[in-house]
């Protein structure tokens, strides 16, 4: 009862701080999130449209997924040039493996469209370039924010390794408490990041209602087509 | 019919030029294809599936490119103009509409205006106008495309196609996909359609019957790619060129072909008729061996043998009728009256459905008969 109580008391005698490292947490956690779509995206299409080029993107993607974050969090500053407390280094670090995860699922997302609808596209005169943003892209939204889910709930996670090399972060919950024997801190930190992780979640759920308004649309069935003795005159 | 296929320039709308397809260095898709698509005409593309109909009509909006030959849009090349602008030029429907599921109906059928750049409020409006022309409901514009059923759906394919105002307007298999009684609405409809608005239709089906109701002109392709015939579906039917066109048109040929003669100098002989209410009347005296029964209106209601002749005394006892044959209907219509009623006489009627009198089987039989014997005279004049 007394740790419960320490947590509870926690929050508001800290209040400032955990401010602070919400804020810098999500920072770390979103921007990764929309770098890599906005890099993942291009290149799941060079990958489609091109099989050898999609091999070795695939494959390297792969790969670099298996760089532990820590070794990436120390060598980032080298190659960047950033101060290794910099988020930067977090936030470039995430981005390597929200692309990396992203890939494979955005191919997939961009795979999942009815051939006959792109068919149809081309054949209504669409330009490439206008039929991948206008007609591929908003029709993979489900899939592709299938895969952004997985990547918010690891980003959330995985931010707090930074704090082990001094980013702040609500790592430092962990790091801290751990130094100061305080467990109740800990505790915190583990709550405050379960619960951004839902956020984070609830939030892409909500975004894809609203962007994908058509997938709920039921089938009505109404007044069939006028009856075929109706003479209508056509302009 | 010459000069109406004739535009004002004098030029076939689409012209074929030696057009090969070969994919993958196999055997040819389309095979040196040389053929000139009518302005303003419907032209329907038949043949098994691999004969290359699909993708002959795929070539024409460069989605497919031929590997050899040219083809004219025009009179202008199509592979120098830009492939966008071409496709918008056109209209395409195909199998499964192949609508944006994530747009509404009236959205889709804007999608060529709104990618020629027509403002979306000017767009939009001539879509629901489309809605109408199609036989829509004003109100299925706000759905989409998943919440209407497969025939609603062809029906905003076409709709979609029409909306640029097209000149050309290519079809590929778009009605295969719904049932029998849907697809024989859309095809009527389409005809209706192309009556007010006179587009250069090609059309892709696998259903020979399909092509013969549509097309002003049929070609049947053959395996390889080959253009076996092209001609009118009359002559298709009445004149294969070869066993296999004889073979893919099919064993009914002759039947079918009877759609194609007008029925417009067939006898019609006078009836008995009788109504309900003077059934149980022993006081009306009946001659013929059938009567017919009519309604008030002089509707027919089926047929009275003479045997049974007081026995029967309500409509719903009556031996029920055949079906009818409308004056001045087809040969094929008039025979099937006359085959299917059980007096033999082919029950004819007028546009609102009184009963005019009959025909007789026999006698549509010396008709075919003699139109044949004409077309022989006429075939071998122009022989020679």
């Amino acid at each position: 009862m007394d740790s419960i109580q320490g947590i509870i008391d926690y929050v508001p005698a800290n209040a400032a701080l955990l401010r602070e490292l919400v804020g810098n947490h999500l920072v770390q956690s979103i921007l990764p999130i929309v770098f890599g779509v906005l890099i993942a995206v291009p290149l799941a299409q060079v990958a489609r449209l091109n099989r050898s080029a999609g091999a070795v993107l695939l494959t390297v993607s792969s790969l670099l997924y298996t760089i532990p974050s820590l070794a990436m969090f120390v060598f980032l500053p080298l190659v960047l040039g950033t101060s290794i407390l910099s988020m930067v280094n977090v936030v470039v670090a995430l981005t390597i493996y929200a692309v990396a995860l992203l890939m494979r699922s955005t191919v997939d997302a961009l795979n999942s469209i009815d051939d006959g609808v792109r068919q149809a596209a081309v054949a209504m005169g669409y330009t490439p370039l206008r039929r991948f943003l206008t007609v591929d892209l908003p029709l993979s939204i489900p899939v592709l924010i299938a895969g952004i889910r997985v990547i918010s709930v690891t980003n959330i996670s995985m931010v707090s390794v930074g704090a082990l090399i001094g980013v702040p972060s609500l790592g430092r919950l962990f790091t801290d408490g751990l130094t100061r024997n305080y467990p109740e801190q800990i505790a915190v930190g583990i709550l405050a990041t379960l619960l951004l992780a839902l956020l984070l979640d609830l939030v892409l759920v909500v975004l894809e209602r609203l962007l994908t308004p058509w997938t709920r649309a039921t089938p009505v069935r109404t007044a069939r087509a006028a009856a075929p003795d109706v003479r209508t005159v056509a302009a | 019919m010459t000069s109406l296929q004739q535009s004002p320039s004098g030029l076939p709308m689409i012209q074929f030029r030696r057009v090969t397809k070969t994919y993958d260095g196999g055997r040819p898709a389309v095979d040196e294809l040389t053929m000139d698509i009518d302005r303003g005409k419907i032209t329907v593309l038949v043949g098994p599936s691999g004969c290359g109909k699909t993708t002959s009509l795929r070539m024409i909006n460069r989605m497919v490119e031929p590997t050899s030959g040219t083809i004219l849009l025009d009179g202008q090349d199509v592979s120098r103009q830009k492939a966008a602008d071409l496709r918008r030029s056109m209209g395409y429907v195909m199998q499964s509409s192949g609508l944006m599921p994530h747009r509404s109906v009236i959205d889709n059928i804007a999608t060529v205006p709104r990618l020629n750049g027509v403002k979306k409020d000017e767009a939009r409006r001539r879509a629901q106008e489309l809605l109408d022309v199609v036989g829509l409901a004003p109100d299925l514009g706000r759905r989409y495309p998943g919440q209407l059923s497969g025939g609603q759906q062809q029906r905003v394919g076409v709709a979609r196609a029409l909306a640029a105002d097209p000149p050309v307007l290519l079809m590929d298999e778009p009605f295969s996909a719904v049932d029998p009684v849907v697809r024989a609405e859309l095809q009527e409809e389409l005809l209706r359609l192309q009556r007010d608005l006179a587009k250069t239709i090609v059309f892709v089906t696998h259903d020979i019957d399909e092509a013969t109701i549509l097309g002003d002109k049929v070609a049947v392709f053959a395996v390889g790619g080959r253009l076996a015939q092209f001609a009118a579906p009359e002559e298709i039917l009445r004149a294969p060129v070869d066993d296999f066109v004889a073979g893919f048109v099919g064993r009914d040929r002759g039947f079918r072909h009877l759609s194609f003669q007008e029925g417009n100098h067939i006898t019609i002989h006078p009836v008995e008729t009788i109504e309900e209410d003077r059934l149980a009347d022993p006081t009306v005296s009946v001659r013929s061996p059938w009567t017919l029964l009519v309604d008030a209106d002089g509707r027919p209601h089926g047929w009275v043998p003479q045997a049974t002749r007081g026995s029967i005394t309500k409509q719903a006892e009556a031996v029920p009728g055949g079906s009818l044959y409308t004056r001045g209907d087809t040969l094929r219509r008039a025979l099937d009256a006359a085959l299917s009623s059980p007096s033999g006489l082919g029950v004819t009627v007028d546009d609102e459905g009184r009963a005019l009198g009959v025909v007789r089987a026999a006698e549509v039989f010396d008709l075919i008969e003699s139109a044949r014997l004409d077309r022989g005279r006429a075939d071998h004049n122009t022989a020679v």
